[in-house]
Parts: structure tokens; sequence; C-alpha cells
């Protein structure tokens, strides 16, 4: 439907497009990325789905030992983020940054199996999410480079789903494993590293530096105060980031709402390990048609309506639910959940990206995700803070109105001077 | 690019995946082999012979999750508290952990299939099933209360990585008479300085129950601190009576507490060390045991205290006087979980 549609409002717009059957597909190298993407969380997931069983029962250590420790490293990985892009944006080597962190996340899943005490477990997660903090915003710019500028949406939709899925699939590998052999937490890992060096090995051989940004023969290497003051004169740029503090500093994130749903409404113990599961689904089926749709009538509108969905969210927790309306609440909530993250994630490396001069991008996606994240830690903080002073109904209350106030404070900001609903400038 | 180049790619990548599947299925081999190999008996180890156990019959014994390689490997087993090195019977019940008292236990043990899951059992005299409950979480603590009637269980929540990856407990506490589960701990109303207190992220495991059935302790975890709380099952609430305890056990004479304490700064590798806390004066006693413990210990009596270390088949059974004399002694090897029952 939309495939059609498109073509004829592009045809009547008078669009004139140099590969009109090639850029209808996503780019081979979205779909490597994604397919990258994929394998890497499945590797990932794995080691994440059994560590509490391999801490508790292998070890026989207490999770709350690392639990302690967790939470340390975060502020240390938005630094590699944020140092890891400008490096790529420099050098021009998009591809090389990001496929190092990938392979570094995978040597960490061999270096589980060297350490058994906490300090050092905790030390190979913190490398391991050093990886992750390396790859992701130069892996959004060669996804964004790779792309159209009107079908930005669409390709972060298609990658989305597919490192969701992967993420779906990982614990459900490591079972696999642990089926024939209980308690091999090492064959775990092992077959987790095999997952992490296959997702290397189809970066290094299907993902292109895209053409347009390939390293030229002397490429400008833009010092970092001159690369921060291009970015701040980037139209659209500075209020984007903005934003995205603002709008995540009043996220609180859902392992929150589970617990409120847990707590407030007493939900049977057993659904709570199922809770983030569902949320997840619920992402995987949305991301493509949300990021299509976000092309179609504007990033700006579609992430601005996924946090019109989370204060929905909140605003369904805070209803007095009775125990025959507790299931349906819970799949409201999956999908209302699901649309946040369909809507804000993809969607707003979707709406910078075009915005960003492509010798900055991977720079310029790292600064507003690392914006978001800083948002989402001091909502985190705050949150805790308010649940201890006030109770979890009244937090959420406050959450509810402070998202709603910085909905309000945002929609005009974003929203200015767009050309029209429809029309492919929408960003 | 060319076509030749495309197939150069794919034979590399085809070459290298048929590497990495073959490493894979190699170390799920090896992995399964190894369980096997834990089903065997093996010489050197202590004897197990399978045969029945009773919660109670007539004499004192221990009872405990046997680690011993074979095919009793999991199940509950017993011993003569005179003679803990001797021949165990084991009976064909798994748990992961345990306890019991006055013919009560309590077994949380992991359901079959695929994905992992957890199921707390309360079991009669004979370790028969009487209610099943599922768990959230992998199992850790588990008490009866001396009467038999109470029993609590605590287990580890675990979210995945795409929920923020943190680890948190979930206590609950089922009375046997009235039927009546309580499900969280984390319902009830807690007092620290005499202030109500809230807190996203209270966590409580360990409880151990006073003789009356009314009163227990537990450890309440919140803002990187832990508190020894007295809970009232009857009013729901916990209050706060001491700081840096955990998984406390009250002794059987209801006055001093055996307890975990963190001795080093957050996250070394081995930060607790056993104490005993005298409930009137405050007063806290270190005992001879230098290693970390990582467990709620079990009164043997007024005098000395039984806990798990790790072992070279998951953990052995070490026993320590109470009032910081002494030397600890190992008890009982390949063993977790322990539990008195008999007069």
């Amino acid at each position: 439907m939309y495939l059609s549609s498109s073509r004829a409002a592009d045809a009547s717009a008078g669009v004139v497009r140099d590969r009109p059957g090639i850029r209808r597909a996503v780019a081979g190298t979205v779909v490597a990325l994604g397919l990258v993407s994929m394998v890497t969380d499945v590797s990932s997931e794995m080691v994440t789905a059994v560590l509490p069983l391999y801490l508790v029962a292998g070890l026989g250590m207490t999770p709350l030992a690392y639990g302690l420790l967790d939470g340390v490293y975060q502020g240390v990985t938005a630094l590699v983020r944020l140092a890891g892009s400008y490096a790529a944006d420099r050098t021009h080597r998009r591809k090389l940054v990001a496929g190092s962190g990938y392979a570094l996340s995978a040597v960490c899943k061999l270096g589980l199996l060297a350490v058994t005490t906490p300090w050092a477990i905790g030390a190979v997660l913190a490398a391991d999410r050093t990886g992750k903090g390396l790859r992701s915003a130069p892996r959004d710019a060669l996804i964004s480079l790779s792309t159209a500028p009107e079908d930005q949406g669409r390709a972060f939709g298609v990658h989305r789903t597919l490192d969701t899925a992967g993420a779906l699939l990982g614990p459900l590998a490591a079972f696999a494993v642990l089926w024939p052999a209980r308690d091999a937490y090492d064959a775990v890992f092992q077959v987790s590293f095999c997952c992490a060096v296959f997702g290397v090995l189809l970066l290094a051989l299907y993902v292109r530096e895209p053409r347009a940004a390939q390293r030229p023969a002397h490429p400008p290497r833009p010092g970092l105060v001159r690369a921060l003051r291009t970015l701040a004169g980037t139209p659209g740029v500075p209020r984007l980031s903005l934003a995205a503090v603002l709008l995540g500093a009043a996220t609180i994130s859902d392992a929150f709402l589970y617990l409120v749903l847990q707590q407030r409404h007493h939900l049977d113990a057993r659904w709570f390990p199922l809770l983030p599961v569902g949320t997840a689904a619920a992402f995987l089926l949305l991301a493509l048609p949300v990021g299509r749709l976000a092309d179609r009538v504007g990033r700006l509108r579609v992430f601005l309506a996924g946090h019109g969905a989370l204060l929905a969210a909140y605003f369904l927790l805070l209803l007095p639910l009775g125990s025959d309306t507790q299931l349906p609440a819970i799949a409201a909530l999956f999908v209302l959940l699901g649309i946040f993250y369909a809507a804000t994630d993809g969607v707003l490396m979707a709406a910078a990206a075009p915005l960003l001069p492509p010798a900055l991008r991977a720079s310029g996606l790292a600064l507003v995700q690392t914006g978001q994240a800083v948002g989402r830690f001091a909502a985190a903080v705050l949150f805790g803070a308010a649940w201890t002073a006030l109770g979890p109904a009244t937090a959420l209350a406050a959450a509810a109105a402070v998202l709603a106030a910085a909905l309000a404070l945002c929609l005009p900001v974003l929203l200015r001077d767009r050309p029209s609903a429809t029309g492919k400038a929408v960003v | 690019m060319t076509p030749p180049l495309v197939r150069h790619r794919l034979v590399v990548l085809l070459a290298a995946t048929a590497l990495l599947v073959a490493g894979a299925a190699l170390a799920v081999h090896r992995a399964a082999g190894r369980a096997a190999e834990r089903d065997r008996t093996h010489a050197g180890q202590p004897a197990v012979t399978k045969g029945e156990v009773r919660l109670g019959d007539g004499r004192r014994r221990l009872i405990f999750r046997n680690l011993v390689w074979g095919p009793q490997r999991d199940h509950l087993a017993t011993v003569p508290l005179a003679a803990p090195g001797a021949r165990r019977t084991a009976a064909p019940r798994d748990c992961l952990r345990f306890h019991a008292a006055a013919g009560t236990g309590i077994c949380l043990r992991a359901t079959g299939g695929v994905v992992p899951g957890h199921e707390a059992v309360v079991l009669d005299s004979r370790l028969r099933p009487v209610r099943r409950f599922p768990v959230p979480g992998i199992p850790t603590r588990a008490r009866v209360s001396p009467s038999g009637r109470l029993v609590a269980w605590t287990v580890f929540v675990s979210g995945d990585s795409y929920a923020g990856g943190a680890f948190s407990t979930r206590t609950a506490i089922y009375d046997t008479r009235t039927r009546t589960l309580h499900d969280s701990l984390e319902d009830f109303t807690v007092l620290i300085d005499g202030h109500r207190h809230q807190a996203v992220d209270h966590n409580f495991w360990g409880v151990t129950f006073a003789a009356d059935d009314t009163t227990f302790y537990a450890t309440l975890g919140t803002q990187g601190r832990t508190y020894l709380v007295r809970g009232n099952l009857v009013r729901r609430t916990l209050t706060a009576v001491h700081e840096n305890v955990e998984c406390p056990s009250l002794s059987p004479d209801g006055t001093r507490i055996a307890f975990k304490k963190r001795i080093r700064p957050k996250g070394a590798d081995a930060p607790w060390r056993l104490y005993v806390l005298d409930l009137r004066s405050g007063r806290e006693t270190r005992l001879a045991e230098r290693a970390s413990v990582d467990d709620q210990a079990l009164w043997l009596d007024g005098g000395s205290l039984l806990y798990a270390l790790p072992g070279d088949f998951g953990a052995d059974l070490w026993e320590v006087p109470a009032n910081g004399r002494g030397h600890p002694r190992k008890v009982v090897a390949s063993a977790v979980s322990p539990a008195v029952i008999g007069p």
C-alpha cells in the first residue's frame, strides 16, 4: 500500500529519481548491518540470559554483588561512544571503527571463560559494553549514508527489526545449548563467541563504506572544536539534541513501569520475567511499519507521537486495574511501549541523520544518542528519588506530568517551520 | 562489486561459517559429555545409597542437597548428625535450595523444559509435594519456621538486557495453616529510624523465623546499604534494627543472629565474613572463619553454626563455634542447603 501510494506521490510531485528500482529496496549494506546486529544480539543476549544462572548456580556468587558494579561503567561507555564516532568521522573509516567494536565484544565472550571473580567479570562486561558503545554510532552513520534521505525511517526500521529479532532469539539459543548440557555455561560462552565472530565476518564481507562518504585521497581532518562548532551551527541539530535530552529526562525506563505494574496491581510473579519479552516482541513487529510511517508523515511527528504513547502507558498504569482487566492492560502496555520504542529508537536517528553533514554523521548521531542517554539516566535517578519520597503511584503521576510538560515544550520547537505534513522534505 | 569477487566472498563466508558451526557444535558436544560424566559415580567420594527419607523419624539427622557426582546428585540426602561422614541416604527429590523443620520442607527446584523455570514446593514429612508455587527467578534462600508452619523463599529476578539488565530479589512467605501467600515482602510497610521508607530499589532476602510464627528477620537492601529488618507477619511491617547485615539466621533461643557482614569496599572479590549479633546488647562477634561466606548460616544448636563454602563439587559444609573462638571444621563434603531434622 505504501509503495504504490508513495510512487504516485513522487510522480505527482515530479520528483526525479536516478535509480527508482534500487531506491525502493533497502540498500544491501543496511540489510547486512541488520544481520550483523541480529547475529551479535543473539550472541550478547545468550550471555545476558544465562549470566544470573551462571553467577548463582555456576560460581555460587550473589548476583547483587555484580549488580552493585553495574552502572559504574555506564558513563565510560558514553565517552567511548563519542570518542569512537569522532574517530570514525575523522578517519572516514566508519566500518573499521564499528568492526573494532563488534570484534572487542566478540573477544569478551572468550574473556568470560577465563574469569570467575566479580571484579573480573565486571571488567569483561564493561569491555563488552565499550565495544557496544564504540560500534553503535558509526553503524548508524553507515545505515544513514547508504540510504536516500527520504527512506531513512524505513532503513532504520529494517535494522531495528533485525536487531530486536536477534535479542529475542538469544535467550532461546542459550537455553538450547543448556538443554543437552546442563550447567554448561562455558559452552554457552563459546557458542556466543562463534556467533559474534560470524557477525564480524558478515560485517567485513558484506558491509561497504558508502561511496558518497568514502575516504578521499586527502581527507579533511576537522578538529574537535571545529567539528562541535559545525554541529552546533547545523540547522535543526541543536534543537533536536535539546529535545532528545529533555524528552529523555522525562522518560522513565520500562523496567520501572514493570515494577509499578507489579507493585500497584499485584501482578502474578510468573508473568514478571515475560514483560520485557512482550515489549520487545511489540517493538519487533512495529519497528518497520512505524519507520515507514515516519518517512511519510514526518519523523519528528512520529518521534513526538511515540512519547505520547509512553504518556498513555503511564496513564494506563495509574488507572485502577481489577484482576479481570489485568491481562488486557498488560497487552495494551506491550503495544504502547512497542510503539514508543518503534517511534523513538530508529526514528530519532532517521530524523537526525539527514540534518547532519556526511563528514560528521557518526559524531552527530553519537551526540544525539548520548544526549538522550544522559537524559534517561537523569530520569532514572529522579524517578528513584521520587519513588522514595512519594511512593510508586505518586511518583508515576509526577513522571506523567513531567512528560506532558516536556512534550508541550518540544512540540512547537520540533514542529516549527516544517513545509508540509506529507512532503518529502519533512525530516 | 565484480562477479569473481562476489564468488570469492561467498566462499570465504561459507568456509568460515563451517568452521564456526563446527566449533560451536564441538563446545556443546564436549559440555554434554561432561554432563554425562557427572551422572557417574567417582571413586573417593562419599558413598550414597538410594533410600527413604523422612523429615523426623525419631533420630537427629542432617538433611541437605547432595552434590556428590552420580545418579543421586542434587537429590535430598541425610546422614546421622553424630556421624556426618557416614554413608548418605538419598531420596529421589531434587532441590537447588532446601530447608526443613518440624515435618515441613521447602524445596526450590528447576522445572523441566528448554527455558529454565523454577518453583517452590512445600513438602510434607515424607517429602511429598503439598503445594507448588511458580517463582519468578533463580532460587537463593529457603527457610521453614521452627514450628513448621511458615515457609519463606528468595529468588533472584533478572531482567533481560533489553529491559535494563539489573538483578533484584523477590522474597515470599507462605503460611501452611491459613494457606496465605505473602507473595512479596515489598508490599510490607518498611520503617527505618521510625519513619516509613519507600524506595524503588527495595530488595529483601534471607528470611529467618522466630518461634512465635509471627516475628521474622530478613535483609533489606536499598541504596547500597543492607539492613537487618524485623518483620511482623500480622501487621505486615518491617522495622530496621541494625545495619550491614545479610542473610540473618536466628539462634534457637531467639537472642542472637548469625549473619554475613560486608567488610570490604563494594565489589571486592570476597567481601563477606560470618558474624553473630547479640540482639539485646547490639554487640557483634566475629567468628573464627576467615573465608568469605556467601550463605545463610544454620544453627546446629546454641553453640555452633553450619554453612557452605565453595568446594570441589560445588560446595562443602563447614562448622564453626558461634562465640568467635575455635576453628572452622569441614563437616560434610559435597553438600549444600542443610537442615537439622529430628527431635
